[in-house]
């Protein structure tokens, strides 16, 4: 019975990583209180403000172009936050974490699933505003502006995914969702992502950088000409370090759990 | 040994959950942890485990840490929690549990050997209890691991479901495999296991072969009414403990036709006598009342456990 350890040279880990993707994923479009308000709200909200009352210009361009860019980020910012924020804090509650750290699973393989699941929905929430805008708005980008765009509002989930994650190490089950969203409302709209930063208070703007909604919504904006003028790397550099605290706060969770 | 706590004191805060506990595990045997709640029975299984951290001591699985992956492809768990995800099917569940491991089951096999064939399309959210307990045991065991830990295994199940869960845990020890479960039950510890470990506030009160400990702790409870004064019931030899309860008293002691004798002879006006058998909690106080205890840890070491 000590002789199965040999054929562990055989076995690959790749396997693992593709199945726990495909199973988180397949886990998450199960769950109708995840997957709908995650793709419906930004699709609303950007449907109401964007095309049926968004009229005039800001930034240099129209309305239902701006408000892309901006929904976009939003909605990105919703899914990573509440998939890691509110989904880690669950798991970890409810010892399905524990049944995974204690199984040979790679660790690294439930996060990067969760990542790629998490991009997965950005890229659909994105998908259709892009669809949205084209369709009602008459929103007309080169194809550039267009990849430009949905590359920066993907790749905009990690730092978003990384705070989720520190959230869902901190926080526990049951308060989990109203923090979340205590956290992203008004993040949201201090940001700019719901009113364009222009118009929005004196007050607000001084406020605005600290928060990383700010630097998603103001790279995205960049990628279609309307950003408020600050360089790209100040962004980068800003959510990069959002991306560490995320990570931190989640690798001194993780230590926690281990008692 | 293929498994072991060497010296391993586990503090909570101020809490001790186990107290310098030190525990070998020989390969190919089932071995049962038994204790009531708060003994440092799941602590031991989440050390055993590397879920957590030794306070003092040292924790080796396969001769190595437990936290290494060389370790937990050898290893099957079943944990008591409260819950799986419940929007994947069992077969889905089970599927990526065998790609964890080097030389798995099939899916089809786990399957059927856990008797899950006939819900393997279900989500385990639309999942009886029972069968809820059966995927989280075919979870252990799609990996084909040497090393099995069940911790509480048939908690909540009814009569029928316990049987046919230890049918499964025999079929598996008859295959080689070494097991390590943790129970409430002494009948359990006995149906299952070569080797019973008594658990007590995170020490060893008692070690080995079930016909061994059931003698041990083979304590009755007698309560009756009488005018003795408690402190003079508490003299007698094999006394355990004494509880007065409204007019009654109640005794726990290891020799209870002893006991019986004594109270006649002091108190002829003695009444309501009943003696019936002590269960799980009396078994414990018998084994960790002083003079009890030490006779039991006198027995492990003369019956060679180590």
């Amino acid at each position: 019975m000590n002789g199965t350890i040999v054929q562990a040279a055989a076995w690959s880990p790749a396997r693992t990583y593709a199945l726990e993707a495909k199973y988180e994923f397949l886990k998450v479009l199960r769950m109708p209180g995840y997957a709908l308000p995650s793709i419906a709200f930004p699709a609303m909200f950007y449907l109401l403000f964007g095309i049926m009352f968004g009229r005039g210009m800001v930034g240099g361009v129209s309305m239902p172009i701006y408000l892309i860019a901006t929904y976009g980020a939003f909605g990105v910012i919703g899914a990573s936050l509440f998939a890691f924020g509110v989904g880690v804090a669950i798991e970890r509650a409810q010892g399905w974490m524990m049944l995974k750290r204690a199984s040979p699973m790679p660790p690294m393989a439930f996060f990067v699933a969760k990542l790629v699941t998490c991009t997965i929905f950005a890229a659909v929430v994105v998908g259709v505003l892009a669809a949205l805008g084209v369709t009602l708005g008459h929103v007309r980008l080169p194809s550039a502006a267009w990849l430009h765009l949905g590359t920066t509002l993907v790749l905009g989930a990690i730092p978003f995914c990384a705070l989720g994650l520190g959230l869902g190490y901190l926080v526990g089950p049951n308060a989990a969702p109203p923090i979340v969203n205590l956290i992203y409302l008004p993040m949201s709209f201090l940001s700019g992502l719901w009113i364009p930063f222009e118009i929005l208070p004196p007050a607000v703007k001084t406020i605005a950088p600290f928060l990383p909604a700010f630097h998603l919504g103001q790279l995205a904006l960049g990628a279609i000409g309307a950003g408020a003028g600050a360089p790209v790397w100040s962004h980068v550099a800003a959510l990069a370090g959002f991306t560490v605290i995320g990570l931190g706060l989640a690798f001194w969770g993780y230590r926690r759990d281990e008692g | 040994m293929i498994a072991e706590l060497r010296g391993v004191t586990k503090t909570y805060g101020s809490v001790v959950a186990l107290d310098n506990l030190t525990l070998a595990l020989e390969a190919g045997r089932v071995t049962a942890i038994l204790g009531p709640n708060g003994a440092g029975k799941t602590s031991a299984i989440r050390l055993l485990l590397g879920l957590t951290r030794a306070t003092r001591g040292t924790v080796a699985l396969f001769g190595t840490d437990p936290r290494s992956p060389a370790a937990r492809r050898r290893t099957g768990v079943m944990l008591q929690i409260a819950k799986v995800p419940e929007t994947l099917t069992v077969r889905e569940h089970v599927h990526l549990f065998c790609s964890y491991y080097p030389s798995p089951m099939s899916v089809n096999a786990a399957l059927a050997a856990a008797d899950l064939t006939a819900v393997a399309d279900r989500r385990y959210g639309n999942l009886s209890g029972g069968q809820r307990q059966r995927v989280q045991f075919a979870l252990a065991i799609c990996g084909n691991p040497d090393l099995l830990f069940l911790d509480e295994p048939t908690v909540g199940l009814d009569v029928e479901a316990r049987r046919g869960f230890w049918q499964q845990i025999r079929g598996l020890a008859s295959a080689g495999r070494t097991i390590v479960l943790t129970t409430h039950y002494l009948e359990e510890a006995d149906a299952l296991a070569d080797r019973i470990v008594m658990l007590s506030a995170g020490s060893i009160v008692a070690d080995g072969a079930p016909h061994q400990i059931k003698a041990r702790v083979a304590s009755r409870r007698i309560r009756c009414v009488t005018v003795l004064p408690a402190a003079a019931i508490e003299a007698l030899a094999s006394v355990v403990s004494v509880r007065r309860d409204g007019s009654a008293t109640e005794i726990t002691t290891s020799d209870a036709e002893h006991v019986v004798r004594q109270l006649l002879f002091r108190d002829p006006g003695l009444s309501g006598l009943e003696l019936s058998g002590a269960g799980l909690e009396e078994a414990f106080l018998t084994l960790t009342s002083s003079q009890a205890g030490n006779e039991a840890r006198t027995m492990v070491g003369a019956g060679g456990m180590r």
